[in-house]
C-alpha cells in the first residue's frame, strides 16, 4: 500500500466523522487539489534536484489523531533537550499538538485548534489561512491542507511583547512503525507584538517518519518577529515544510534556518511583503555529511514599495550530502524603491558531495537595488597553510575555518541558549572545541 | 641549527632552487637578498613546508631532525617560524583565538598543559606592547582589514608569543613606511638571544639597517651567488644588483 492510498484512507476517516466541522469545505477542495496536482516529481522545475517519489512507495501510516499513550520523546542525551524544555513549548506528538505536554503563556499568547478558532476569528482565519497556496505548484501543501481541521492556530496578541521563546517542538515517532505526520500552523502576530519562534524536529525510533508540514505566519503592522527552525534529525527522519511569512507592512522580521543532519529534507521559505516598508532577514546553514539532502527554497516577493530584504544561506557538505539552495526574489510592478540581496556560498568537503545553487530575480519595477552572489568553493589552501605554520594541525585548521564560516549564521540565532547549543553542536560534529 | 644543502625546489614545471647551501647557527642573523624572481620567497616558503612547493633535491636538517620530512605543523612545533609576505585573513576568526589555539597546539605538543586564561592573557598584553598592537585589533578577525602595517606587526606578534627557534621573515618591510618598519624591527631584535637565529629575506638593505645581521647572501637564480658580512648590502644598496649580474656574466 502507498502513500496515496493511504493518506486517501485517512482524509476519509476524517471526512465521515463530523461533516459538519468547521473548515471541511476547504479541506474537501484541498484534497482535491492534492489529488489533482499529485506528488511533486522532478518533471517540475522547483523539485528538479529533490525526489521524494521513493519515500512515497514506502509504507507509512498516516497519523490523524494523537497517540494514546504519551510516547518516548526526544532522548535526554540531545544537545537541544535543555534548550527547548524551557520557556513557551508547544508540543506536537506525530504531527498532531499536545496540549497536555505544552505550556505557554496565557498573557501574551492564545492557542485554539484550527476549527474553533475558525468559528471565533472567522475573518481573520478566512483571510490568513491558506496564504502559501499561491506558491506551492505541487500536491503536498494541498494535502497538507486537506488535513486543517488538525491545525492549531496561535495568536500572540495585540502589543504583546513575549519574554520567552516559543519553542515548537515536533517528535516523531518511530519505534513500532513509519509514520507520515502533518502538522500545521496559523499564526498571527498582532500589531506592535514582539515574538521569537523555534520549531525544532525530534525523531526517535528505527523506523522512518516523514513530514509534511505547513506553517503560516501573518506579521501585522509594526510587529516584530523572529523565526528559527532548526533540524538535527537522524537520517531516517525525511521533511518537507513550508513556512510562508506574510508581512503587513512596518513589520520586522528575522529568520534563520539551521540545517544538520536528516535524511531528504525541503525547506521552503517565503517571505511575502503585502504592504510598504517591511524588513526581513532570511538566513540559513545547512551543514551536511552522510547521505542528507537539504534544499532550501525561499522566495522573497515584494508587492508594495520601500521593502528591505537581506538573505545569506551558507552550506558545507561533506561525505555523499547534496544541497540545493534556491532564491527566488519577485519584485512586482509596484515594487519601487526595493533593496533585495541574496548571498549564497558553499564549501564542498566530499568528493562525492554536490550543490545545485540558483538564484533567480524576477524583477518588474525600475527602481531597485537588488544583488545576488552564489559560490561553491573548497576549504581556502592559503588561510590553511597559514594556520599549520602556527603548529596548528590540518585537521584542527580545517575545523576553525568551518567553524568561523557557520558562525556567521549561527551568531543570527537570537537566543542565546540555543545558539550555544548549536556552536557546540557544530564543534562537535567538526571534532573540535568551541573557539 | 639550520643546514641546508643542495636545495632544489620547483613549482609545476618550473625549478626555482637550484642547488642551494646555507648554515645558520643559533644566535646569528642570516640575510638573504636578491632581484626579484631569483627564488628568495621560495626558499622561506620550502622552510615552512608550502605545499605548493615540489622539493626535488637536497637535504634540509633543522637540530637534528629531517625537516622536509614533516608537515607545515611540525616544523613550527620544532621551532620553526615564518613571518609572510602577505600575511593571510581568516574572517571570522579572531586573532585573540588564533594565537591561544596555536600556543595551546605547540604546548600540547610540549606535554604541557594548556595555558590558563590569565597567564595567556598576561603574556598577550606584553606581547603586544612589544610591536605596539592595538588591543581593539585582537578581537577582530584575523587579519582582516588591518593596515599593511597592522598586518606585518601582527606577524611579529605571533612570533613572540610562539618563541621559536629559527624566524624566518619573508619581505616583512614591504609596504612599511619607516615607523612601521622601525616598530617591527625593535620588535625582532627584542626576540633575538644566543639561542635563536632569524633570517631575513629582502629585497632592500633598508630593514637590514635595523636589524643588523651577520651574514648575507646573495641568491640569483636560484643559487646562493655571493656571501658576506653586513657590509656586502651596503655594497648591494650602493651598486644595485646588476654588478652582480654582470659579474656573472662575465665569470
Amino acid at each position: 500500500m502507498n502513500l496515496d492510498t493511504e493518506v486517501a484512507a485517512a482524509f476519509e476517516l476524517l471526512a465521515k466523522e463530523d461533516a459538519q466541522r468547521p473548515l471541511t469545505a476547504t479541506a474537501q477542495q484541498a484534497f482535491n487539489n492534492y489529488q489533482q496536482l499529485g506528488w511533486p516529481t522532478q518533471k517540475l522545475e522547483a523539485w528538479k534536484y529533490t525526489r521524494v517519489s521513493q519515500l512515497v512507495q514506502k509504507p507509512f501510516r498516516v497519523t490523524v489523531s494523537a497517540p494514546e499513550q504519551t510516547p518516548v520523546l526526544l532522548p535526554q542525551t540531545h544537545r537541544l533537550a535543555v534548550v527547548v524544555n524551557t520557556g513557551n513549548q508547544l508540543v506536537f506528538v506525530n504531527g498532531i499538538f499536545t496540549p497536555s505536554l505544552s505550556a505557554y503563556d496565557k498573557e501574551t499568547l492564545e492557542l485554539l485548534p484550527l476549527p474553533e478558532a475558525a468559528q471565533q476569528y472567522p475573518e481573520q482565519i478566512n483571510t490568513y489561512l491558506d496564504q502559501s497556496k499561491k506558491y506551492a505548484a505541487d500536491g503536498m501543501q494541498a494535502l497538507n491542507t486537506a488535513f486543517v481541521q488538525n491545525g492549531l492556530f496561535i495568536r500572540v496578541k495585540k502589543n504583546a511583547v513575549v519574554a520567552e521563546p516559543v519553542f515548537i517542538n515536533h517528535y516523531t515517532n518511530g519505534q513500532s512503525e513509519s509514520l507520515f505526520v502533518q502538522p500545521r500552523i496559523l499564526i498571527l502576530v498582532e500589531e506592535n507584538a514582539q515574538v521569537q519562534f523555534a520549531e525544532c524536529y525530534f525523531h526517535t525510533g528505527s523506523e522512518e517518519s516523514f513530514t509534511n508540514e505547513v506553517t503560516e505566519i501573518t506579521v501585522m503592522e509594526n510587529a516584530r518577529l523572529e523565526y528559527y527552525k532548526i533540524q538535527d534529525m537522524p537520517a531516517n527522519a525525511h521533511h518537507v515544510g513550508t513556512t510562508h511569512i506574510q508581512q503587513a507592512g512596518k513589520c520586522f522580521t528575522h529568520c534563520a534556518t539551521i540545517t544538520l543532519n536528516g535524511g531528504t529534507i525541503r525547506n521552503n521559505l517565503n517571505m511575502v511583503f503585502g504592504k510598504e516598508n517591511n524588513e526581513g532577514h532570511l538566513y540559513g546553514l545547512y551543514l551536511v555529511n552522510g547521505n542528507t539532502h537539504v534544499d532550501n527554497h525561499t522566495v522573497v516577493d515584494n508587492t508594495k514599495p520601500g521593502c528591505f530584504s537581506n538573505e545569506l544561506y551558507k552550506g558545507v557538505i561533506d561525505g555523499k550530502a547534496t544541497a540545493v539552495f534556491n532564491g527566488r526574489i519577485y519584485v512586482r510592478k509596484d515594487a519601487q524603491k526595493t533593496n533585495a540581496y541574496q548571498s549564497n556560498r558553499n564549501i564542498l568537503l566530499g568528493a562525492n558531495a554536490s550543490v545545485n545553487a540558483k538564484p533567480q530575480l524576477e524583477i518588474f519595477a525600475d527602481d531597485v537595488k537588488c544583488s545576488h552572489g552564489c559560490t561553491v568553493g573548497r576549504l581556502d589552501e592559503t588561510a590553511l597553510f597559514y594556520m599549520r605554520t602556527r603548529g596548528i594541525s590540518e585537521d584542527k585548521a580545517r575545523a576553525l575555518l568551518l567553524q568561523a564560516f557557520a558562525a556567521d549564521i549561527v551568531d543570527q540565532v537570537h537566543i542565546p541558549a540555543l545558539q550555544q547549543a548549536l556552536k557546540e553542536m557544530i564543534a562537535e560534529r567538526l571534532h573540535t572545541e568551541l573557539i | 641549527m639550520l643546514h641546508i644543502e643542495n636545495l632544489q625546489a620547483s613549482i609545476g614545471e618550473k625549478e626555482i632552487l637550484k642547488g642551494i647551501n646555507l648554515d645558520i647557527k643559533a644566535g646569528e642573523v642570516h640575510a638573504i637578498m636578491g632581484p626579484n624572481g631569483s627564488g628568495k620567497s621560495t626558499l622561506a616558503s620550502v622552510l615552512a613546508g608550502k605545499p605548493d612547493y615540489e622539493v626535488t633535491g637536497g637535504t634540509v636538517d633543522f637540530l637534528g631532525k629531517d625537516l622536509l620530512e614533516l608537515a607545515p605543523e611540525e616544523r613550527a612545533r620544532e621551532g620553526v617560524f615564518l613571518a609572510f609576505q602577505y600575511p593571510v585573513e581568516i574572517p571570522g576568526v579572531s586573532t585573540t583565538n588564533f594565537i591561544k589555539t596555536a600556543v595551546n597546539e605547540m604546548r600540547k605538543h610540549r606535554g604541557e598543559e594548556p595555558m590558563d586564561a590569565v597567564a595567556f592573557l598576561k603574556l598577550m598584553k606584553e606581547k603586544m606592547k612589544l610591536v605596539q598592537l592595538d588591543k581593539d585589533l585582537t578581537g577582530r578577525s584575523l587579519n582582516e582589514g588591518f593596515s599593511g602595517g597592522e598586518k606585518k606587526r601582527n606577524e611579529i606578534f605571533q612570533m613572540a608569543m610562539l618563541e621559536p627557534k629559527l624566524a624566518i621573515l619573508d619581505e616583512t618591510d614591504s609596504g612599511l613606511d619607516i615607523d612601521a618598519l622601525r616598530i617591527v624591527a625593535q620588535g625582532v631584535n627584542a626576540l633575538r638571544s644566543k639561542d635563536n637565529a632569524v633570517l631575513v629575506v629582502t629585497h632592500y638593505q633598508r630593514l637590514l639597517d635595523y636589524i643588523v645581521p651577520d651574514y648575507v647572501h646573495v641568491l640569483y637564480n636560484g643559487r646562493i651567488v655571493r656571501s658576506g658580512g653586513k657590509e656586502l648590502a651596503l655594497e648591494l644598496e650602493e651598486k644595485g644588483y646588476d654588478f652582480i649580474k654582470a659579474e656573472l656574466e662575465t665569470a
